[in-house]
């Protein structure tokens, strides 16, 4: 992938490099230092902290974004490899700045209504890992989101709600985009 | 006073905090920044004991750019204020655990500051060091005090040495367990910032924040009029946040007077783990006189926990487990000594259950193992000796009210059909659908065959499931005359539209870090609202809907127009710490106080305006009313009032419950203002050929007085219970010349979503008389019987019985090398469980073949 590199700081120890890249829709550009992480470039640089720090060396899933469609540990991702890519966070899962709570994603609404968050320092990161596993798989068996929020580590819920409430999420999605489809179809 | 029609009690009312936290605008300390803010670090002891002859900083570096702080540079005296004031702020001399801090630094920006811990090096003369519990008691090398005892308790009863002799049968055995991390998601972390006037002012993560407050006032030797602190979002806890929270503060604030700006000390992980407390190891040893039935008539318990090197929190740790060192069970004649000595490892602390869930352990494998000897069920031996109405434990409380025991044990029964599975053998070793679909499937899909039923059967005979009971209790509350001691406050505070304040944590210098501003928090937008000011914290528990719940019903009013703000010394009222199960039994209890005195103000109010008597002015369905005349809504009496008269504060203090007395001195009487109970029955899978363990289904059954909020309630015992299951199964610390060896998330493991168990909670309601709504203690109770039922489990499995946690799969295997052992030297038939774990289901040794 292409790399700008600053150039009035290319050589030395303090070279940066410029990246371009979608966040959550928008696109946005940044010049960073090249040993940058995506977790650091979003919550030190873009004020971003709704993505968290649990470890820095990808072992908690705190700071789990969803990159071209794939959850990743942000930590573990160097900002410029995110040039040219899409990049989605927990900030941009409700479309919206400030939503509502009806206006938040339907996985957001489950946590809520199935009490899958306590402490709330996991889910941005697991509400990320869930809507790369629904994207991705709208039908998931319950093996399958467990699966998919295990490096996602969660002290306080037993994980048992959160499983519960992406299946929810999983049928209300479903539901919706069948009736968008029937909507469609009648007119 | 009027409740109001609704039952806002008893709804599941959705997390107050919840939106904030599904949308990624919760504030945690490390979202916070401030203008000009440094950071700060520490060096730390690379041994465990030593003496320090020198601290060098490495002339190559240009020390002009931080700043840094020694034993020898502290405005006040070196102790982190706590029980006693033995654990310095920073190492003066000596240093007596791996990590101890012995310097600290703040630099403008993070990578100045790790080059300035990089330069710093600290030259000790190494000696050797105590690291376990039993050279501790030799005594051999001192690491406190005289003997290195931090704390003795003796409890005695009746007549045990005539219990013994009466006794058919005498059962020994001595349990272990291990050291446990909280790893509560969010590490620690602080902001302290210099005020103008020579103060400080802290934002952390804490479940205490006076606590932090005295810590500061002692150890930087301020007047408390010039410290504030302020809890921010705190990401779980379970008391790793309750006396650690301390000596970082101290460590952020001592560097923030010297830069004279800012400074935010948030931890690494792998620091984290490191430096921070952890459960009390433990090693107790039962000696019980049964009859042939199985009653239950002598005992004796020596209980040893592991302190570490300082005293911390360990003297309550230690009380707290002594008294819960008989469980659930009456013992007529019991003496029990319990003691936490000094290692040279880092210091243990609070951790949810507080000491209980070791002995808890250790008297449910003893019940397990007595029952064994028997040769009776361990339901039974349960069902015979647990705690009624009207029993007497042996410090010398009668419980009065309520008992769940047997209520807890018979429903988990019931739900669980642990009795049918505990008969059954093809249950046991019947094949088991999820395993053998996917073993069957893998097959099928290496060699594209059908598989063949031959097959399937083969491949599940490795797979035994058991099933393990465990029947406990939890003292709600402080113990003893904790509560009396705190005499916790509690205020309820109308806020009406003219006074709403607009930032969130009240300072200035906060930048709100996040990119949207429009998050000032809901409660605080609205208008004409009620703020619970209470110093409990939430740290995911619930407290933060709990409280407002309590409250609202109180009032008869809608939990809309109730908030709990983070706690704020400079604003909220010392309800104690956010500890010991308190929060919603004795906290709340004041809160309903609180808003009973709001009302009496307000009907004072009222009775002047419209000329009546105060005892004619009613509050029903939110509006007041007096003689059949309407006065007007709650709302808009408590403006006018806020308007005339000034703020409308409802205020309350803790007030002792009649009839309840402990006696410090002789140790004895009602150590706790009520006991919740619990019943937990675990089913596992244990692969015969890994020895893993798969807790594959837990019902859980508990007694906790009134659930305000059934959803969270539940919530809790799910959480619990799989930390409990983590600590019984898989989580252990390895120690190396006290050096904890697996510092990280990847070597520290605990539970995923992969290792949980379906869950079944059941909650039963006995109703306490004082707590708010009849609530008791809940957030501690599931820890307390998850890892007993668990061991109980897997050796139901496997017949191999563990009296250590964690069970690993090589715990499991050295048990299974001893058993054969066992059976080599014909000494098996003395442990008929081995053999009987074997003739269950066939020879462990062919199992898993494929024909």
């Amino acid at each position: 992938m292409a790399v700008r590199h600053d150039e009035a700081t290319e050589q030395g120890p303090g070279r940066k490099l410029t990246i371009r890249f979608t966040l959550n829709g928008s696109i946005c550009e940044a010049t960073v230092p090249p040993e940058t992480t995506l977790l650091q470039l979003l919550r030190d640089r873009l004020n971003l902290t709704g993505t968290k720090c649990g470890c820095e060396i990808g072992e908690c899933g705190a700071c789990t974004v969803i990159l071209d469609g794939r959850a990743v540990a942000s930590c573990l991702v160097l900002a410029g490899q995110v040039d040219g890519l899409h990049v989605q966070t927990v900030e941009g899962l409700a479309g919206k700045p400030a939503p509502t709570a009806e206006e938040l994603h339907p996985l957001q609404k489950a946590f809520l209504d199935r009490d899958a968050v306590a402490c709330g320092f996991c889910t941005p990161g697991m509400l990320m890992s869930a809507k790369a596993l629904l994207d991705e798989n709208p039908e998931p068996s319950r093996d399958e989101i467990r699966r998919a929020i295990s490096g996602n580590l969660c002290r306080c819920t037993g994980y048992i709600p959160i499983v519960e409430a992406i299946e929810r999420a999983a049928s209300e999605i479903n539901r919706q985009s069948a009736c968008h489809e029937h909507d469609e179809r009648e007119a | 006073m009027g409740a109001g029609d609704r039952s806002i009690i008893g709804s599941s009312a959705v997390r107050l905090d919840g939106w904030e936290k599904v949308s990624g605008k919760s504030l945690y300390v490390d979202d916070l920044r401030i203008p000009g803010m440094w950071f700060g670090g520490t060096a730390r002891s690379p041994v465990a004991h030593g003496y320090i002859k020198a601290i060098h900083r490495d002339p190559a570096f240009d020390w002009s750019q931080v700043v840094v702080v020694t034993a020898a540079d502290l405005p006040g005296p070196n102790a982190v204020r706590m029980i006693r004031d033995d654990h310095p702020i920073l190492a003066a001399d000596e240093v007596c655990f791996v990590s101890e801090p012995v310097a600290i630094i703040a630099a403008p920006d993070r990578d100045t500051l790790i080059k300035a811990i990089d330069a710093l090096s600290v030259e000790i003369e190494e000696h050797s060091p105590i690291l376990t519990m039993e050279d501790s008691l030799r005594a051999e090398g001192i690491v406190w005090g005289d003997d290195n005892i931090f704390a003795e308790y003796r409890i005695h009863s009746g007549d045990p040495a005539a219990g013994f002799r009466s006794a058919d049968l005498i059962v020994e055995g001595t349990y272990r367990t291990g050291h446990q991390e909280h790893l509560y998601l969010e590490p620690n972390g602080v902001i302290a910032i210099p005020r103008s006037d020579g103060g400080i002012e802290l934002l952390g993560s804490m479940q205490c924040p006076y606590y932090v407050h005295a810590a500061l006032a002692h150890g930087l030797g301020l007047e408390s009029t010039r410290i504030v602190v302020k809890q921010t979002t705190t990401g779980g806890a379970f008391g790793g946040k309750e006396d650690f929270p301390s000596v970082l503060a101290l460590h952020a604030s001592l560097l923030a007077q010297r830069a004279g700006c800012a400074v935010k000390m948030v931890h690494e992980r792998t620091e984290d783990i490191r430096s921070t407390t952890k459960r009390h190891p433990s090693r107790i040893h039962h000696r019980t006189g049964v009859m042939r039935d199985g009653k239950l008539v002598a005992s004796e318990i020596d209980l040893l926990l592991d302190g570490g090197a300082y005293t911390t929190l360990s003297p309550v740790v230690l009380s707290r487990a002594t008294l819960h060192a008989t469980g659930a069970y009456y013992i007529p004649n019991v003496s029990i000594r319990g003691r936490v000595v000094a290692t040279h490892t880092p210091p243990n602390g609070a951790f949810r259950g507080f000491g209980a869930p070791q002995s808890l352990f250790a008297v449910e494998r003893h019940v397990d193992r007595i029952a064994r000897e028997l040769g009776i069920d361990p339901l039974d031996i349960r069902r015979r000796n647990m705690l009624r109405d009207g029993d007497q434990f042996p410090f010398g409380q009668v419980l009065k009210e309520g008992v769940g025991a047997s209520l807890v044990l018979e429903q988990a029964i019931a739900l669980s059909e642990y009795k049918e599975k505990k008969a059954s053998k093809a249950w046991r070793c019947g094949p088991d659908p999820h395993r053998a679909g996917e073993k069957a499937e893998q097959a099928e899909k290496a060699s594209g065959a059908q598989p063949s039923a031959q097959r399937t059967s083969s491949a599940v005979r490795s797979v035994r499931k058991g099933v393990g009971l465990s029947l406990y209790l939890h003292g709600g509350g402080f113990t003893g005359a904790g509560e009396e001691r705190i005499s916790a406050k509690a205020q309820v505070r109308f806020v009406s539209e003219a006074q709403v304040e607009g930032s969130f944590i009240g300072s200035s210098q906060v930048e709100r870090a996040s990119v949207a501003d429009d998050q000032i928090e809901r409660g605080q937008s609205r208008q004409g609202h009620i703020e619970v000011l209470v110093s409990n914290v939430e740290m995911g528990q619930g407290a933060s809907t709990v409280l407002p719940m309590i409250a609202a019903q109180a009032l008869g009013l809608p939990l809309e127009l109730f908030s709990h703000p983070h706690p704020d010394t400079s604003r909220v009222p010392d309800s104690g710490p956010t500890v010991a199960s308190r929060t919603t039994m004795m906290v709340g209890r004041i809160v309903i106080d609180a808003c009973s005195d709001m009302v009496a103000k307000l009907k004072a109010a009222l009775a002047q305006w419209h000329e009546v008597r105060p005892e004619e002015v009613e509050l029903a369905n939110g509006r007041f009313v007096a003689c059949g005349e309407e006065l007007g809504s709650f709302t808009s009496c408590a403006s006018r009032f806020s308007r005339e008269m000034g703020p409308l504060l409802g205020e309350a203090t803790y007030v002792p419950p009649a009839g309840l007395r402990w006696d410090e001195e002789t140790y004895r009487g009602d150590a706790y203002k009520a006991y919740s109970w619990g019943a937990h029955v675990v089913e596992v899978e244990v692969d015969m050929e890994t020895l893993e363990v798969r807790p594959v289904k837990v019902t859980a059954v508990v007694e906790i007085g009134r659930a305000i909020n059934p959803v969270l309630a539940v919530g809790q015992v799910d959480g619990g219970t799989l930390q409990a299951l983590g600590w019984g199964g898989m989580e252990e610390i390895k120690l190396e010349g006290g050096r904890y060896l697996n510092d990280r998330v990847t070597t520290y493991i605990i539970p995923t979503a992969l290792d949980a168990p379906d869950i079944e909670v059941k909650i039963v309601e006995l109703p306490y008389e004082r707590g708010p709504y009849g609530a008791k203690g809940l957030g501690e109770l599931p820890m307390n019987g998850g890892a007993p039922a668990l061991v109980s489990a897997i050796e139901d499995a496997t017949g191999l019985s563990a009296s250590a946690i964690p069970v690993t799969p090589e715990r499991l295997m050295a048990l299974m090398d001893e058993g054969s052992e066992i059976r080599k030297s014909k000494a098996g038939a003395s442990n008929p469980y081995l053999a009987a774990g074997d003739a269950d289901c066939g020879a462990v040794e062919d199992a898993g073949e494929t024909p």
